[in-house]
C-alpha cells in the first residue's frame, strides 16, 4: 500500500516535470518564431498599404513621372525624382565613406600600434552609437552654413539656379558617409582579422612590403568581407531619415548637388505628419519603394553569406 | 624608390583616414558641449515646457524615454533571450532555424522609419491604441529583438558543452538545466545585449515619431503613472528633432548634450561587460 503511495507521487512528480518541460518548449518555440511572425506582418502591411495608391494612381504616373505635387489643386504624384535621389546620394555616400572606413579597418587591423588601435577602435564605437538626430543637428549647423557658402560663389551670376540656403544633396551625402563609417569599419576589420595568418607571412616572405601585402593581397582575399560591409553600409544609407531630412532640403528635384532634394526617407518623415487620402496613400507607397530595396539589400546579403560558408566548407 | 615613396603615401593615407574617426567624434563631442553646455541647468533638467510658467525643460521628455525604454525591454527581453534559447539548445539542425536566422537578420536590416509605418499602421490604427507609448514600445520591440536575440546566442554559444552533458547525466531536466546553469552562465551576454538595446532605443527618432507621438507632460500622479503609458509621450531625440526644425537651437543642444552623456555612459558600461564577460570566458 505504503510501496503504491510513492510510486504514485513519484509518477506525479515526473508527469508534472514533464508537463514543465512541453511547455517550457512550447514556450521557447513561440518565442523564435516570433521574428519570423513580425517579418511575415510587416511584409504584408507594406505591401497592403503601398498598393491602393498604385491601383489608383497607376504604377506608371507613380514610378516614371517626375511631377510631385500632392497638394495641388490637380495633384500629380511622380516619385521618380524621389527614388532617383536616394539612389544617388546613396551611392555618393557609399563612393566617400567606403575608402575612408576601408583605410581605417587596414589601420585597425594591420597597421595600429595597439596604443593607437586602444584610441581609434573606441572612437569608432562611439560614432556608431550618436543619435542620428545629433548627426542632424551639426549638418545643419555646420554643413548647411558652408554649403551655403559654396553655393553662393558657385552660382553667382545664375538666373536659373534656386538657391537653397545650403539644404542640398551634397550636405545630406556627406551626413550620410559620415554615418556608415562605422558599419563599414566594423565588418571590414573583422573580416581583415579573419584571414589566415600564412597568407600574409608567405606574402611577406616573397619580398612584398606590408603596405603592397595590404593592398595586394589581404584586401583582396577579404573580399568577401568587405562586400558585406559595403552592403551593410548601402542599407543604412538608404534607410536613414531623421539625420538627413533636414539637411537635404525640402522640395523634390533631380539630384544635383546644389538642389534641395527628397530622398525616400525624408518624402515620408516631413509630410506623414499632415498628408491624407490619397497623399498619404501614395507616402505609404514611397514606403513599399524604400522597402522593397531593403529586401532587395537583404536577399543579397544572404546569398553573400551563403556563398561565403560554402568556400569554407 | 618609387616603390617606397607609393608605400609611404599609402601608409599616410591610412593614417590619416584613422585619424578622420578620432577627429570627428572630438569634433562632434566638444562641438555639441560647448553649444549645449549653457542650457543645461537643474530646471531644463527638472521642468516641463510651459509658455504660461515661462520654463523651457524636457523632464516629460526623460521620463517617456525611461517610459518606453522599460516597456520595450520589458517585452523584447523575455522574446529575445526565448528565441536565443531554441535556436541553440531545442532546435538542432531544424530546417526553421535558416528561416528564422534569416527573418531576425531582416528585422535588424529594416529601418527604422519602415518600423514607424508599420507601427503606425498595425499597433495605432489596427489595435486602437492611437499615438501613444505603449504604440512606440511594441514597435521598437520589433527593432530591437535581434540585438537581444544575437546577443544572447552568442553568449549561449560560448557555454562549454561539458556544462550541458553534465548537467543532462546528472539527471536534471533540460529546462532546470537551462534556468540554473546556462541562463546565469550567459548572463553577461544577455546584460550587453540588453544595454545596447538601452542604446538604440535611446538614440531611435524615426520609429517613434508617428508611433508615440510627442507629447511632452509629465504623467499626473496615480493611476495616471498607469495611464501614461495610453498616452502620446515624445523621447528626448523627438524633442531634439522638433526643437530644431523650429530653430530653437539652445533646446535642441541642451537636448543633444543629455543624450550624448548617456551614449557615453552607455559605452562604458557595455566595455565594463565585455571585460567581465572575457573573465568568464576563460574559466
Amino acid at each position: 500500500m505504503e510501496r503504491m503511495q510513492v510510486r504514485s507521487t513519484y509518477e506525479r512528480k515526473k508527469r508534472s516535470v514533464c508537463a514543465v518541460e512541453r511547455a517550457a518548449q512550447a514556450i521557447f518555440t513561440v518565442c523564435a518564431f516570433f521574428a519570423v511572425l513580425a517579418v511575415a506582418s510587416i511584409t504584408l502591411y507594406m505591401i497592403a498599404g503601398g498598393m491602393p495608391a498604385f491601383l489608383k494612381v497607376g504604377i506608371r504616373e507613380i514610378l516614371f513621372s517626375t511631377v510631385w505635387k500632392p497638394t495641388a489643386e490637380k495633384p500629380s504624384y511622380g516619385i521618380l525624382y524621389i527614388i532617383l535621389t536616394s539612389i544617388v546620394g546613396t551611392a555618393f555616400a557609399i563612393l566617400i565613406g567606403v575608402p575612408i572606413a576601408l583605410l581605417t579597418a587596414v589601420f585597425l587591423a594591420e597597421v595600429a600600434p595597439r596604443r593607437l588601435a586602444a584610441v581609434v577602435k573606441p572612437a569608432v564605437e562611439l560614432l556608431a552609437g550618436i543619435p542620428s538626430v545629433i548627426y542632424g543637428l551639426l549638418g545643419i549647423m555646420i554643413l548647411n552654413p558652408l554649403m551655403y557658402r559654396w553655393e553662393r560663389a558657385l552660382f553667382a551670376g545664375s538666373e536659373t539656379h534656386q538657391f537653397t540656403g545650403g539644404a542640398n544633396l551634397l550636405s545630406a551625402v556627406i551626413v550620410l558617409a559620415i554615418m556608415i563609417l562605422p558599419t563599414v569599419i566594423n565588418i571590414s576589420e573583422s573580416a581583415l582579422r579573419a584571414l589566415p595568418p600564412q597568407l600574409k607571412a608567405s606574402s611577406l616572405a616573397l619580398g612584398a612590403s606590408p603596405v603592397q601585402t595590404i593592398f595586394r593581397v589581404l584586401i583582396p582575399a577579404a573580399k568577401p568581407g568587405i562586400i558585406t560591409a559595403i552592403v551593410l553600409g548601402v542599407g543604412r544609407a538608404v534607410g536613414e531619415a531623421m539625420a538627413i531630412s533636414l539637411v537635404s532640403g525640402s522640395s523634390v528635384n533631380l539630384p544635383l548637388p546644389f538642389s534641395s532634394v527628397r530622398f525616400l526617407t525624408t518624402a515620408i518623415v516631413s509630410e506623414m505628419g499632415y498628408a491624407s487620402g490619397t497623399h498619404r496613400q501614395v507616402l505609404f507607397t514611397i514606403g513599399l519603394v524604400l522597402f522593397a530595396f531593403i529586401m532587395i539589400v537583404n536577399i543579397l546579403l544572404n546569398s553573400i553569406l551563403k556563398k561565403g560558408d560554402d568556400g569554407h566548407e | 624608390m618609387n616603390r617606397r615613396w607609393k608605400d609611404g603615401l599609402l601608409l599616410g593615407l591610412i593614417y590619416l583616414a584613422a585619424f578622420f574617426s578620432v577627429l570627428l567624434l572630438a569634433g562632434i563631442i566638444v562641438y555639441v558641449f560647448a553649444r549645449g553646455f549653457r542650457s543645461v541647468s537643474w530646471s531644463f533638467l527638472t521642468s516641463v515646457t510651459s509658455a504660461l510658467q515661462g520654463t523651457t525643460g524636457i523632464a516629460g521628455n526623460i521620463v517617456n524615454t525611461l517610459y518606453i525604454v522599460a516597456l520595450t525591454l520589458l517585452i523584447a527581453t523575455p522574446v529575445g533571450v526565448g528565441s536565443a534559447i531554441w535556436l541553440n539548445e531545442y532546435a538542432g539542425k531544424s530546417r526553421w532555424v535558416r528561416l528564422i536566422e534569416f527573418t531576425t537578420e531582416t528585422l535588424a536590416g529594416i529601418p527604422s522609419i519602415i518600423y514607424g509605418l508599420f507601427g503606425m499602421v498595425f499597433f495605432g490604427t489596427v489595435l486602437h491604441l492611437g499615438y501613444s507609448i505603449l504604440t512606440g514600445a511594441l514597435t521598437l520591440t520589433l527593432m530591437v529583438l535581434p540585438l537581444i536575440t544575437r546577443n544572447t546566442q552568442e553568449a549561449l554559444r560560448s557555454v562549454s558543452d561539458a556544462y550541458r552533458t553534465g548537467a543532462i547525466g546528472m539527471g536534471a531536466a533540460k529546462w532546470y538545466m537551462i534556468r540554473t546553469i546556462l541562463i546565469p552562465s550567459a548572463m553577461p551576454g544577455i546584460i550587453t545585449g540588453v544595454i545596447l538595446a538601452v542604446g538604440r532605443i535611446v538614440g531611435e527618432s524615426a520609429a517613434l515619431l508617428f508611433t508615440a507621438g510627442s507629447g511632452y507632460l509629465l504623467p499626473k500622479p496615480g493611476t495616471g503613472l498607469l495611464h501614461k503609458i495610453l498616452e502620446s509621450g515624445g523621447t528626448l531625440t523627438i524633442q531634439l528633432y522638433l526643437s530644431m526644425s523650429k530653430a530653437q537651437y539652445d533646446v535642441a543642444f541642451g537636448i543633444a548634450v543629455v543624450l550624448l552623456v548617456i551614449v557615453l555612459l552607455i559605452n562604458l558600461l557595455t566595455k565594463l561587460l565585455a571585460g567581465k564577460l572575457d573573465v568568464s570566458a576563460r574559466h
